[in-house]
């Protein structure tokens, strides 16, 4: 009898998981049976995903462990409002890639396929849920690993162009390796403490007789596994041949949800693992076994620095955006630098604001290269001039990445800076204040070429359709917004910076 | 008082024009340039209407109630229990003597560029738009009293600065564009971290008795505001308020811009076209000073007296340096360009004597600089207009080709040199009475007043080179100044003669400001 009722509140736990995993199946049905006439399958997607965003918001304000033993305390998935929040940011990029994949030549060419397409994605978003809610190294391995095997196919999945089969193919062999040394950590974890739940690992480790050299190791290989999901630095080297080869609906996919569903489950696993308590200003302290700080500041600083300096040099946009999002990991990473609720609140805000003016972004380049069929900077030339409301919309985007006000890319970096400074870490601070000096010049380099550079031949104007159009204002309104009064938004991300175990 | 919010109509009033033009045809140019005239004429009669209803005794600087035709209101409003996150920004607005002058400059300039505009005609549409932003931006600036809002409006300028000078500029107009902007954005990201800084050392007293972090410029210059454990606070003995005045200070000093940070103005002004000239020569270099005076020397008093010398010298190299390189030009306008570089020098030697004539003398100096060098720029415009070369040795005897042209060249001219009667000169002459008082910099005003006499220097001769001698043939056709032009000099002419004859006209509006800073900035602790 206590194990049904546990078993039933477990699963009420998991309502937005289950519903994906039905979504998935109906889809995969729906591609069989409906072979003939695939035109309703993304509407399929679209209902499905809104229909799980509503059971995630469904679930805001609930504290609960789900699969949780008997007589433990706690369980494999944590549900709070921090995963609930990430959940949304995933739900929300999900949204518009679906919007995106109307719109998309690239995604048009196969719709023979569709159907695996949306399941494949569907796939991913689930693998993402259970990564931001795992409190349990077995379900993180699984839910990564899940995650990460649709999306190889997905970046692979058009084959149009021999970049596609290259990038899936190096995607499919860097993650293969990342994913066996995060194994090995995990093992070597398992075998010095005898759990994999992170809630036991923590009250383990802080018994001093652990092995701190071999605990070290495996933490460095772990992070070796996440950092290769959120592509920070020295662990970035698949992004720009990814970005770039596969379809830009992945490629924007790939850089704002499965970033997202990395850095969600790199906060819960050191919040969960390694820190014992925070205190009254909100600082949180960590176990004295391994030192984070160093090593996230250290990959901070580098994926940054490293993000910013090369992608100076692409004239690729899609590889440009690549490296700019290496960048942003950099600056992400930051709010967890300072092991603080206030940096949590400023990669809560961060990520809200990164979400949209990403996906903006590669909106833009994929409606331009929809048209011109290329995403060379040289064939931008001229653009912003011929087809101002594009030109001005990317121009926008690009200008909220760069962290200028009055676009909401301020108000993200603002956040970074307080949760820096708030922790006195102003030599860190400045140095990513001096890199995104360094990123103005890229990102307006694109605005020179569009704007500024006349073209050689005479360039078409590029209309788009309505919907589209609507999707470009609906993100250029809500940057602007947001950069204006940004109240909404730190409301909602300081309703969710509980994460289970504090 | 006036019923309506003038502050925020002067301010958005632009911003309101710029959605205007936004839908508008682009085939109809004359009406979207009429329509900016209209919005900057506009401009200007709410400057006057400011002025008229200014109290002058007011001294504003530090004490809300001294300010005048304040607005304020809550803007952003976080709270919670966990004070995590928590950020209150108002908008705050409000003008004292320091500020009046500004925002009567910006009217006045804003409105001589946009006559000046009327030769562009290209993309016409997305010149005037961007005009109208750049025009907020800069009037935001200078009637802004929060540290958050100051900082959006400041850095609201730089894009529409860029494709200003970007698309509508000379040859080497991208170069310039970006070297413009990359200079600006890393002097800003100092002032963001020393406001962050100050945010987190200082709390303001609120209605209900609770004490929240604030952006308030005035409430920052308020010592009892801060706490103990700040990073910013003078009561923290490891404070780090020198490292940050130094930080805030070159992102001012780029704006000025002081030497070393001073390269990227002659590119800038070579490349951009007149009118933008006009408005960075004339408004933008000034929001340097500006907020040095607004921000640095009160939020920061102890640092500023400390560091005095360094800012005198560093008015000292800007006033020499300046001059020097401006003798070696051969093109017209970079000669202006570096002219203003010198004459920016003075306003700093002014702002370092810490005395309230040499600061009396700085803000005069910073007005008349702008009508100047502004003037001296449509002068660099009008026969770039005609002859397309601006090579001081390409031209001479242009005097009698254009008599009424020179006439007005002379003018200026001499009012850039100091001639008494003019503007220039009383500025001039109150900055160095006021810094040669101070003993500790005398020197440097001594060595500072080669800067006349070197000023003297290249402005006759560039006068002579152009102006006089034998007509080159091939400037027998160039016509004398049309009505448009007329239109843009006039006023500019009134009003430098006019202030050399009464300056009082304007140094009694900031009079009671400066004498307030002067004594906050030398008897605060």
């Amino acid at each position: 009898m206590m194990a049904n009722t546990n078993l039933y509140h477990s699963l009420s736990l998991i309502v937005p998981e289950i519903v994906l995993a039905i979504v998935l199946l109906v889809l995969v049905l729906t591609d069989l049976i409906f072979h003939k006439d695939k035109k309703f399958i993304p509407y399929v997607a679209l209902a499905g995903i809104l229909i799980t965003g509503y059971f995630v918001l469904n679930q805001f304000g609930e504290k609960g462990f789900a699969f949780q033993p008997a007589l433990y305390t706690y369980g494999m998935v944590a549900v709070d409002p921090f995963g609930v929040f990430f959940k949304m940011i995933v739900v929300v990029a999900t949204v518009f890639i679906i919007f995106f994949s109307f719109g998309s030549e690239e995604i048009i060419k196969i719709k023979d396929r569709i159907g695996e397409y949306y399941a494949l994605i569907f796939g991913m978003v689930l693998g993402m849920f259970f990564m931001i809610s795992a409190s349990d190294l077995i379900l993180i391995y699984l839910s990564m690993e899940l995650m990460s095997l649709s999306s190889y196919v997905l970046s692979g999945f058009t084959k149009l162009r021999e970049r596609n089969s290259e990038a899936a193919l190096k995607y499919l062999l860097y993650g293969a390796i990342s994913s066996g040394l995060m194994l090995f950590g995990i093992s070597l974890i398992y075998g010095l403490t005898g759990s994999t739940n992170l809630y036991i690992i923590n009250s383990l480790i802080q018994n001093p007789h652990i092995n701190l050299f071999t605990l070290a190791f495996a933490c460095l290989l772990i992070f070796a596994g996440i950092g290769y999901k959120i592509s920070s630095a020295p662990f970035h080297f698949w992004t720009p041949d990814v970005y770039e080869g596969a379809p830009i609906t992945i490629t924007a996919f790939l850089s704002v949800a499965s970033k997202a569903a990395g850095f969600a489950l790199l906060i819960r696993f050191i919040r969960t693992t390694f820190v014992s308590y925070a205190d009254a200003n909100g600082m949180w302290q960590l176990i004295n076994v391994f030192d984070w700080k160093t090593l996230l500041i250290a990959i901070s600083i580098l994926s940054m620095t490293l993000g910013n300096f090369s992608a100076l040099w692409q004239n690729n946009m899609k590889r440009m955006l690549a490296y700019s999002s290496i960048a942003h990991a950099g600056y992400l990473l930051l709010g967890l630098v300072v092991l603080s609720n206030q940096g949590l609140l400023a990669v809560l805000i961060y990520f809200s604001v990164y979400l949209i003016m990403n996906l903006g972004a590669f909106l833009v380049v994929m409606l331009i290269a929809n048209k011109i069929g290329s995403e060379d900077i040289h064939d931008y030339n001229g653009l912003g001039i011929t087809s101002p409301f594009l030109g001005v919309s990317l121009a926008i985007f690009l200008v909220s990445l760069t962290g200028l006000p009055p676009t909401a890319g301020f108000i993200g970096k603002l956040y970074l800076f307080i949760a820096l400074v708030d922790a006195k870490m102003i030599a860190v601070a400045v140095i990513a204040l001096l890199n995104s000096v360094v990123s103005l010049y890229y990102y307006i380099r694109v605005l020179k070429h569009m704007f500024l550079t006349k073209p050689e031949k005479e360039t078409q104007a590029i209309i788009t359709s309505l919907p589209n159009t609507i999707l470009v204002s609906v993100l250029v309104a809500a940057i602007l917004i947001f950069g204006i009064y940004f109240s909404p938004l730190v409301d909602a991300a300081k309703s969710c910076l509980v994460i289970l175990g504090m | 008082m006036i019923g309506f919010p003038i502050l925020s109509l002067i301010t958005f009033l632009p911003v309101l024009g710029m959605f205007l033009i936004l839908f508008m045809k682009k085939e109809q140019p004359k009406s979207i340039k009429y329509l900016t005239l209209g919005i900057t004429a506009l401009q200007v009669i709410l400057a006057v209407i400011l002025l008229a209803n200014y109290n002058y005794a007011s001294g504003g600087i530090y004490e809300e109630k001294s300010f005048q035709f304040i607005e304020k209101f809550r803007w952003i409003n976080i709270s919670g229990i966990s004070w995590i996150g928590n950020v209150k920004v108002d908008y705050f607005l409000g003008i004292d003597g320091l500020s009046m002058p500004m925002v009567l400059l910006t009217a006045l300039i804003s409105f001589i560029a946009a006559i000046s505009s009327w030769t562009i005609e290209k993309s016409v549409k997305g010149y005037f738009a961007l005009f109208l932003l750049l025009d907020a931006g800069m009037m935001g600036v200078f009637v802004s009293l929060d540290f958050f809002l100051f900082y959006i409006f400041w850095e609201l300028m730089l894009l529409p600065m860029y494709f200003l000078i970007g698309i509508w500029g000379g040859p080497r107009k991208e170069y310039a564009a970006i070297k413009f902007f990359i200079y600006t954005l890393f002097g800003s990201v100092f002032i963001l971290l020393v406001m962050i800084g100050l945010y987190f050392s200082a709390t303001e007293l609120m209605a209900n008795g609770s004490r929240v972090h604030t952006f308030s410029l005035l409430a920052l210059m308020n010592p009892a505001n801060y706490s103990a454990d700040g990073i910013l606070s003078a009561l923290n003995p490891n404070n780090l308020r020198l490292i940050a005045y130094i930080a805030l200070f070159a992102g001012f000093a780029i704006k000025i811009p002081m030497f070393p940070f001073h390269t990227w103005l002659p590119d800038a002004h070579v490349e951009a076209p007149t009118p933008i000239s006009v408005i960075l020569a004339g408004v933008l270099l000034k929001m340097g000073t500006y907020g040095i005076l607004r921000v640095s020397y009160p939020i920061f008093p102890d640092i500023t007296r400390q560091l005095m010398w360094y800012i005198a010298l560093f008015g000292m190299i800007n006033i020499v340096y300046g001059a020097l390189v401006a003798l070696a030009q051969k093109d017209f306008k970079k000669l202006i360009a570096y002219s203003s570089i010198s004459h920016m020098g003075y306003v700093l030697l002014g702002m370092a004597s810490l005395t309230t004539i040499g600061l009396n003398g700085a803000i005069f100096q910073m007005f008349n600089h702008g009508t100047i060098t502004a003037m001296l720029f449509l002068i660099v415009g009008v026969v770039y207009d005609r002859a397309h070369t601006r090579g001081l040795n390409d031209f001479g005897g242009l005097a009698s080709q254009m008599p009424i042209y020179t006439g007005f060249v002379t003018v200026a001219f001499f009012a850039a040199i100091g001639l008494p009667s003019m503007s220039g000169f009383v500025s001039e002459v109150l900055v160095f009475i006021g810094a040669f008082g101070v003993s500790a910099i005398r020197v440097l005003t001594i060595i500072s007043t080669l800067g006349i006499l070197l000023g003297a220097g290249y402005m006759l001769w560039t006068l002579q080179r152009i102006f006089f001698g034998p007509l080159n043939e091939k400037w027998a056709t160039l016509k004398d100044l049309d009505k448009r032009e007329y239109a843009m000099f006039i006023p500019l002419t009134i009003i430098i003669i006019f202030l050399g004859v009464y300056p009082s006209g304007m140094l009694d509006i900031m009079n009671s400001s400066v004498n307030s800073l002067v004594n906050f900035v030398t008897n605060a602790l």
